[in-house]
């Protein structure tokens, strides 16, 4: 775990209309580490994460990303620094198989004809690497996949295209218990092999199983931010519900 | 943290990505299971009732089982045919074309237009019959880019579309009632039969095809799922390829009017050869994909960056050009456009024909091999009725109950697949 950020936001401000989303908002998140993002309903960290993603554009502050200022305008832009999003509703066609679902508008061709053969050899590593070991066959049709193989898809996919940020949206928002452990250990693993990870959740105890930091957003601004080692539950909580005092904030 | 990987573990057991089913009769019996139990039938419905129907008529009728009839059946069929081709990639969005039965029409009434013996503008029938085929396809890529970029139902589009093109086919034929086709070129697409040794040459041909896609597969994609081919299946895949395709060509060499002896009907060609090119562009390619995942989730195809208005669009030209050509067909098979074009229920039996082939209303799942399995269907079931001297209402309600029989089928098939997946 290096110190420099890879992401460094500062002083971000976004506004629709008359409503402020974000107030000036510091973020921060390091190569190999899961910052989890959390904040009651309408603080700020969706419109946060779609600045970041490139779905929205921030109305004013800084975004560094590995120590260069950059303007991210779009998607695209997003992409080419090797920020990925998965978002809360899946983002895959259930009539499609796992690796038409992994190369999804990124399809390897020659003269626009499928190289099936590739992609599916890539799909296979991609999700050996992650061990995704439940998913019995890759050209099973994501639609008979269970919810937490779906998830564990839409998560090898964005870490398949050398990204160096993945941003996870409530990723076990709909899962069961059994199928959230196996995507945290997943979001755990990403972590472990150099990645950036932001990891919004509402579910506390999630947080805490996958999280090296935490960042607690309340009414668009950035509460503070904690090690998990060194916090409780507790102390979340308050901090989501009151926002916290500044030197409960340890660094 | 470290014991990621027992954590990982769903309920069952981890299967090693690289596992297949097993291979011979006892993959065969697990693969068959699997694919009744998540709904995944694909064309065997259609080919159980395409022979169950095959044999009531053969049992029943007595001029059914000729050679002739059979060479007219594909003659009648092609032109719906080739509909049912642009259907199926309009389904596949989830989107519907009800325009394509009168846009067959303005098809038939362009090159009857451009071939007319005497006028300024007479010019050969194939380039006519190009022409005609490109104004179709922007017909529909307009029709298409008022679906994609303003928003507008495809129903109430090609609606719109369905009214105008009959409107103007009215006005252009109203007063002059008929145009005679005499263009050769323009007749031969349903009224030329190859003769007997060029027949079995393309049934040789088309029974090759599916072994080289096999090997070339094997070859291009060793080691991966793609590649394997469960040796029964293949056989009986290649081994009643050849019996259909030289079984089409024998008998299509046997086909006689009065004395003259007929053969492979060109119609029958132009049909494979659509075949062929449309499922390698559904299947092969990366827009055949995007077409896919448009149908399936239009979302996450726009949020993997897929250029989703043009998808539409480009499918809505298809739609349109397929249209112009099933509706030079049918100009040519009766040698003329007349005001009752088109004839019977064209539009209605081209999305019933692929509805039956196992394509989804909802969109994202079907095969355009089924559009072609649902008209011979459809032209078979209606042909058949017609030698057994059954009334048109009986055979509209029956069409009707085969259509209905099939959607059922098709939402069981949908209900098991959703199940399938928890």
């Amino acid at each position: 775990m290096t110190d420099t950020p890879l992401l460094e936001l500062r002083n971000i401000t976004k506004s629709f209309g008359s409503v402020q989303a974000l107030a000036g908002v510091d973020f921060e998140v390091r190569k190999g580490e899961v910052m989890a993002l959390v904040g009651d309903n309408g603080a700020g960290k969706s419109t946060l994460v779609k600045c970041v993603a490139g779905t929205h554009e921030a109305d004013g502050g800084q975004i560094f990303f590995d120590g260069q200022e950059v303007h991210i305008h779009g998607p695209k832009d997003a992409a080419r620094l090797g920020i990925e999003v998965v978002y809360q509703d899946l983002a895959l066609c259930d009539n499609l198989d796992v690796v038409q679902n992994m190369y999804l508008g990124r399809e390897l061709n020659r003269f626009q004809i499928l190289e099936e053969a590739t992609m599916e050899q890539q799909t296979a590593k991609t999700l050996k690497s992650l061990a995704v070991t439940t998913i019995r066959s890759v050209r099973q049709p994501v639609a008979t996949l269970s919810g937490g193989q779906r998830q564990s898809v839409a998560v090898a996919k964005a870490v398949q295209w050398n990204s160096k940020l993945v941003l996870l949206d409530e990723p076990t928002a709909a899962l069961g218990v059994a199928q959230t452990e196996q995507v945290l250990a997943l979001v755990r693993r990403l972590g472990e092999q150099g990645l950036a990870v932001v990891l919004i959740s509402h579910n506390l105890n999630d947080v805490f199983e996958t999280a090296d930091r935490i960042t607690v957003l309340r009414l668009g601004k950035s509460v503070g931010v904690f090690e998990r080692r060194n916090t409780t539950q507790q102390a979340i909580v308050e901090a989501i519900t009151f926002g916290a005092p500044a030197k409960a904030v340890e660094e | 943290m470290t014991s990621a990987d027992v954590i990982g573990q769903d309920k069952r057991p981890p299967v090693d990505p690289e596992e297949e089913l097993p291979g011979g009769f006892a993959g065969l019996r697990a693969r068959a299971w699997l694919n009744l139990r998540t709904g995944n039938l694909g064309p065997a419905p259609i080919i159980v009732g395409l022979a169950v129907t095959v044999a009531i008529f053969g049992l029943t009728a007595t001029n059914f089982f000729t050679a002739t009839n059979f060479a007219n059946l594909i003659t009648e069929s092609a032109g719906t045919a080739m509909l049912a081709y642009g259907v199926v990639f309009v389904l596949l969005l989830g989107e519907i074309d009800l325009s394509i039965g009168y846009l067959a029409g303005i098809g038939a009434l362009i090159v009857a237009e451009l071939q007319l013996p005497g006028s300024s503008w007479q010019m050969n029938g194939i380039l006519a019959m190009l022409i005609a085929v490109i104004v179709c396809a922007l017909i529909g890529g307009f029709q298409g880019s008022i679906v994609a970029y303003v928003g507008v139902p495809s129903f109430v589009v090609t609606l719109g579309g369905f009214l105008i093109w009959q409107g103007v086919i009215l006005n252009k034929l109203e007063q002059r009632g008929t145009i005679i086709i005499q263009d050769r070129w323009i007749n031969y697409t349903d009224s030329y039969f190859f003769s007997h040794w060029i027949g079995w040459v393309i049934a040789a041909i088309v029974t090759a095809l599916y072994p080289i896609s096999v090997l070339y597969k094997a070859i291009t994609a060793r080691g991966t799922h793609i590649a394997q081919v469960n040796p029964v299946i293949f056989a009986a895949r290649a081994g009643g390829l050849a019996i259909v395709a030289f079984g089409i060509v024998g008998i299509s060499n046997h086909a006689k009017v009065i004395t003259t002896s007929l053969g492979l009907p060109l119609a029958g060609v132009i049909l494979v050869v659509f075949l062929i090119l449309l499922t390698f562009l559904a299947r092969w390619t990366t827009f055949g994909r995007h077409v896919y995942a448009v149908g399936g989730n239009a979302e996450a195809a726009r949020r993997a960056g897929i250029n989703v208005p043009r998808i539409r669009v480009l499918v809505f030209m298809i739609s349109g050009a397929t249209a112009g050509i099933g509706g030079i067909i049918f100009a040519a098979q009766v040698n003329s456009v007349a005001l009752t074009f088109p004839p019977g229920n064209l539009l209605l039996n081209a999305i019933a024909s692929a509805v039956i082939g196992g394509v989804s209303l909802f969109g994202g799942r079907g095969e355009v091999r089924g559009a072609l399995l649902g008209a011979v269907l459809i032209g078979t079931l209606q042909n058949g009725l017609n030698t057994l001297n059954v009334s048109n209402g009986w055979i509209y309600i029956i069409t009707g109950l085969v259509l209905l029989f099939a959607v059922t089928l098709d939402t069981f098939a949908v209900r098991l697949q959703k199940r399938s997946g928890r």
